[in-house]
């Protein structure tokens, strides 16, 4: 087998070393009941030719997104990712080293780290950055446990805004730690009714821009009120292409901010592996979930970088940490790292303006066909009301070579949206994508 | 001397100056000394090439940030930047990776590429699953090698690594406490040895957190294990092989009393890769197991992540399973993304989309490459290695638990260095002088100064005995009193010893400009 370089004369040996008589005789301690004699009921060990071409047949069985027309935004976005980036996540010294716990021979990845969180930093606005969590969902739900360890409060309220999956994962993971979590009716412009809401046993609100209708809010006025109740501010970012163009959350008054960092970097991947971006206040760190890279020195007095702050960690704390995480995304925050250096401020903010550019030209062409664009103000994704049914409409366009977008009841279908349709533009879309999209729903319409 | 609270020394220790040949320019040789991107200029540069876009953002008007303060690099710039800074990591590819409880084995280049095919990378979460039946056909065969794997009914695969695995495997059980109107039920069992994420998980879903003593031999103490299950106890979280690299001889009591006592089993995986193809979890009487994607089944580390923690169930918790899941009808296969079936009564969502699909086709294609009976000798290797290692150290190094065969980690102590005032991390941060990264160290905290060698199944002969032979040296050179060649290591790293102390105590968690520092 071409992944084992023992031998059998090498096994035989290395037994007489041991003193065993068989490899039996080391699985000794295992109870005679659950010893399995035979091999179980699997194929056999196939060569690389076989397995390549079993594996290239089922990936012939799903259509990419890149083989035609495609709408599809809701928390994961279709961009281009520049060739090195992928070439330099693949070097051996990166892909195949561990959790970088021994500083002296991981410089590399821990530099990286330091940048990652300098970068997530600057884009969302804030202090300090952790070096990643699995993806924005789960990174929202640490926030909102975060924020009751630091307001010592149980209630959460989750904007109508928030993508229903982030309130699903947040609800499910904080309410296992005892949160009281509040979800507000889904609506288009649901930002308005979050400062109502919030009371004087509101840990923190968390409020999503772009909103999953593809809403961009300014949520100063959500913070102050939040502020004044004593209550911290959670802002979720699903597009973080976004930060190249709209204000950061830090800008608005958010006191944690949490995003999905897919888009830059990372291809789609059916959902996963993603990085989960998660920045706070610099008076907040200490209540910060996640590995912390930080500066030091070392013997000789040269700079050096360590991961830092492990008090809170589980390694450490045990049953008293901040969180149960342990291994996060790091080769994703590596390849985030390398697309953001090689966009830089200005390539990011270009990149950000081309998105918005192409979404303006989807909204005309989806108003040209005779359908409502509900999103008031967006930045790469709106949501349109359709004549019936949205997923009936996919389906039907799927005929058509289109991947019409995202129907919003397939994220949550007891909202009564089920006419609503999500769709997304980004620089991959051409304007022959739109184009079709045009007459396919001008046909449809007729 | 600054400690952690496990004994670990955070700071480097005796004479600091290096000795030796210097370069003119501060240089070491092909090992550059690389800035941060933020000292290599470049605030208006960009290494990508965008056509022209609209700068209309009127429709935005005060929604807009007026600026943003990050560096670019040209494309050559970029490679050359992240290139030197990989040469500055050690890496499974280098070297015997001896970190226990971790497995580091080698990360076959072909599901590399797997992952890549445009079927599975370029394929959105919310695609028409119409247009997503292969990924949703590899997550059925991988469920399937993973169920038979096992011996268990049903596996959630959303789980994003191990930790995640283990808070999905206790909410399973909590909803299946809460079904049965147990849920008064607060209390987990966790022996001494365990790993830190279980106490943090059975904490992070509100448990208390009970431990449970250790026998003289590193197993699970049955006694004290009996006289603390109660009628508050929802679940024991026992590791198997445990964290010493031991197989729970009484896994099967432990089970049974777990059971009598009305709690759930949940085992964590974590070292699965010792057992695979010959003991299936199912027949111990485990309730639940995560199985970390990235150790027994080959997906990269990479540096911390991302990982992968499906988790198996029995038939008791299979129904608390959480959404989504894949499920065969007529025309195909389907996700179902919310519970509607009466008999689901899925406790919630891990996470926003299906799980980690670049990791399950990574450890579908290895699973395919070995088959049944390579997997099966994969656990037979790893376990031939580690005693190999253990009959090779034995007399110059202090075994934990000397009598009978280790697992698929050999477990040492430090009683051997009594004397020679040398600590477990000095004698590790010495490997690396040697071109070995250290062994995980102090861990289990049930063994003083620990050092936890796991070599797994894809170490040759060769690598294994280069790897013995400089632990040999290095314990000699120890009884010797050689200290400044610990004290000091290590010597022939990028860097020498660094200061975590300095680190926690003036946190410096991003790079600031100069002027913003003074």
């Amino acid at each position: 087998m071409r992944y084992l370089p023992l031998t059998p004369d090498d096994r035989a040996e290395m037994l007489g070393v041991i003193g065993a008589p068989d490899i039996d005789a080391l699985f000794a301690d295992v109870p005679a009941a659950a010893r399995k004699a035979d091999l179980f009921d699997l194929p056999l060990h196939a060569g690389e030719l076989e397995v390549e071409r079993e594996l290239a047949q089922l990936s012939a069985m799903s259509r990419p997104a890149g083989a035609g027309p495609f709408f599809c935004g809701a928390g994961a976005y279709k961009h281009h990712v520049p060739a090195t980036v992928d070439h330099v996540i693949q070097r051996s010294e990166f892909l195949t080293s561990y959790t970088p716990y021994q500083p002296e021979i991981a410089q590399g990845t821990l530099q990286v780290l330091f940048e990652f969180q300098t970068q997530v930093a600057a884009l969302t606005g804030l202090d300090v950055a952790n070096a990643s969590m699995y993806d924005g969902s789960t990174a929202c739900a640490e926030a909102v446990m975060m924020a009751q360890r630091v307001t010592r409060r149980e209630k959460a309220i989750l904007s109508g805004g928030l993508h229903p999956h982030y309130a699903a994962t947040t609800q499910t993971i904080a309410h296992a730690e005892g949160m009281e979590i509040v979800r507000q009716k889904a609506a288009i412009d649901a930002e308005a009714a979050v400062i109502d809401a919030i009371d004087a046993e509101t840990a923190c609100v968390v409020v999503q821009t772009p909103n999953v209708f593809g809403v961009v809010t300014d949520v100063t006025r959500i913070a102050e009120a939040a502020h004044a109740a004593g209550a911290l501010l959670i802002v979720v970012t699903t597009e973080a292409v976004s930060f190249g163009l709209l204000k950061s959350p830090g800008e608005m008054g958010a006191d944690i901010a949490v995003a999905e960092g897919q888009s830059i970097g990372n291809a789609l991947n059916y959902g996963g592996p993603y990085v989960g971006l998660f920045a706070v206040r610099e008076k907040l760190v200490r209540n910060m979930p996640g590995r912390l890279c930080g500066e030091t020195v070392d013997a000789e007095g040269r700079r050096g970088y360590v991961l830092t702050l492990s008090t809170r960690e589980q390694h450490i704390r045990r049953e008293k940490a901040t969180s149960n995480i342990c291994t996060n995304s790091g080769l994703c925050a590596l390849a985030f790292t390398i697309h953001m250096t090689l966009l830089g401020g200005t390539g990011l903010q270009q990149l950000a303006r081309i998105n918005h550019a192409r979404a303006r030209e989807l909204k005309a062409a989806v108003e040209a066909a005779g359908l409502e664009v509900l999103t008031p103000r967006f930045f790469n994704e709106i949501a349109v009301r359709v004549k019936g049914s949205a997923a009936q409409l996919v389906d039907d366009l799927l005929a058509d070579g289109i991947v019409a977008g995202v129907p919003y009841s397939r994220l949550d279908p007891h909202a009564g949206l089920g006419d609503v349709l999500l769709l997304c533009a980004t620089e991959t879309t051409t304007s022959e994508d739109i184009a079709a999209l045009k007459s396919a729903l001008t046909r449809k319409a007729a | 001397m600054t400690m952690q609270n496990i004994g670990r020394p955070t700071r480097p220790e005796g004479d600091a100056a290096s000795e030796g040949f210097a370069s003119l320019t501060g240089g070491r040789g092909l090992l550059q000394d690389e800035p941060l991107i933020f000292e290599l200029g470049g605030w208006t540069k960009t290494g990508v090439d965008l056509p022209a876009a609209s700068e209309d953002a009127s429709d935005l008007a005060g929604l807009t940030r007026a600026s943003l303060d990050l560096p670019g690099l040209s494309e050559p710039e970029a490679m050359r930047h992240y290139v030197r800074l990989s040469q500055k990591n050690h890496a499974i590819d280098l070297a015997l990776y001896p970190l226990g409880s971790c497995t580091m084995k080698h990360n076959p280049r072909l599901n590399e590429k797997a992952a890549r095919m445009a079927g599975f990378a370029d394929l959105h979460p919310l695609a028409p699953v119409a247009t997503a039946q292969g990924a949703l056909e590899l997550m059925d065969r991988l469920a399937h090698w993973l169920k038979t794997l096992t011996g268990m009914p049903a596996v959630a695969l959303t789980p994003k690594a191990g930790a995640h695995g283990e808070l999905c495997g206790l909410l399973c059980i909590r909803a299946a406490h809460e079904a049965a109107g147990q849920g008064h039920r607060r209390t987990v069992l966790v022996p001494t040895s365990a790993h830190g994420t279980n106490p943090a998980t059975a904490a992070f879903v509100g448990y208390s957190v009970q431990e449970i003593a250790q026998t003289d031999d590193g197993r699970v103490d049955l006694a004290d294990l009996e006289s603390k299950l109660g009628p508050d106890v929802a679940a024991i979280m026992v590791t198997n092989p445990n964290t010493c690299g031991l197989f729970e001889r009484e896994v099967i009591e432990i089970g049974r009393l777990t059971h009598a006592a009305g709690a759930y089993f949940y085992c964590d995986g974590a070292n699965f890769n010792a057992i695979v193809g010959r003991v299936r979890p199912g027949d111990l009487g485990v309730d639940a197991m995560h199985i970390n994607l990235h150790k027994t089944f080959s997906t990269p580390h990479g540096g911390g992540g991302p990982g992968a923690g499906p988790v198996v169930l029995s038939e008791a918790l299979a129904p608390f399973a959480p959404a989504p899941w894949v499920v065969s009808g007529p025309d195909g296969l389907h996700l179902v993304e919310e519970a509607v079936d009466e008999a689901a009564r899925a406790f919630g969502r891990m996470s926003a989309f299906q799980g980690q699909m670049g990791m399950f086709v990574r450890a579908y294609a290895y699973m395919r490459s070995h088959g049944a009976d390579g997997l099966r000798q994969v656990a037979e290797d790893a376990v031939l290695n580690a005693n190999y290692i253990k009959a090779r150290l034995s007399d110059v190094m202090t075994p934990a638990f000397p009598d009978g065969p280790c697992m698929h980690e050999a477990l040492f102590d430090d009683a051997w260095l009594e004397g020679t005032g040398i600590t477990t991390l000095d004698f590790a941060k010495a490997m690396i002088d040697e071109g070995f990264h250290p062994m995980t160290m102090y861990f289990p905290l049930v063994v003083h100064g620990a050092m936890l060698i796991e070599p797994t199944e894809t170490e040759s002969r060769r690598e294994l005995d280069r790897f013995c032979d400089a632990l040999r040296a290095l314990a000699a050179t120890a009884k010797l009193g050689d200290l400044e060649r610990f004290k000091g290591a290590p010597h022939l790293a990028p860097l020498r010893r660094l200061d975590e102390t300095l680190a926690a105590r003036k946190p410096k968690l991003t790079w600031k400009p100069e002027a913003e520092l003074a």
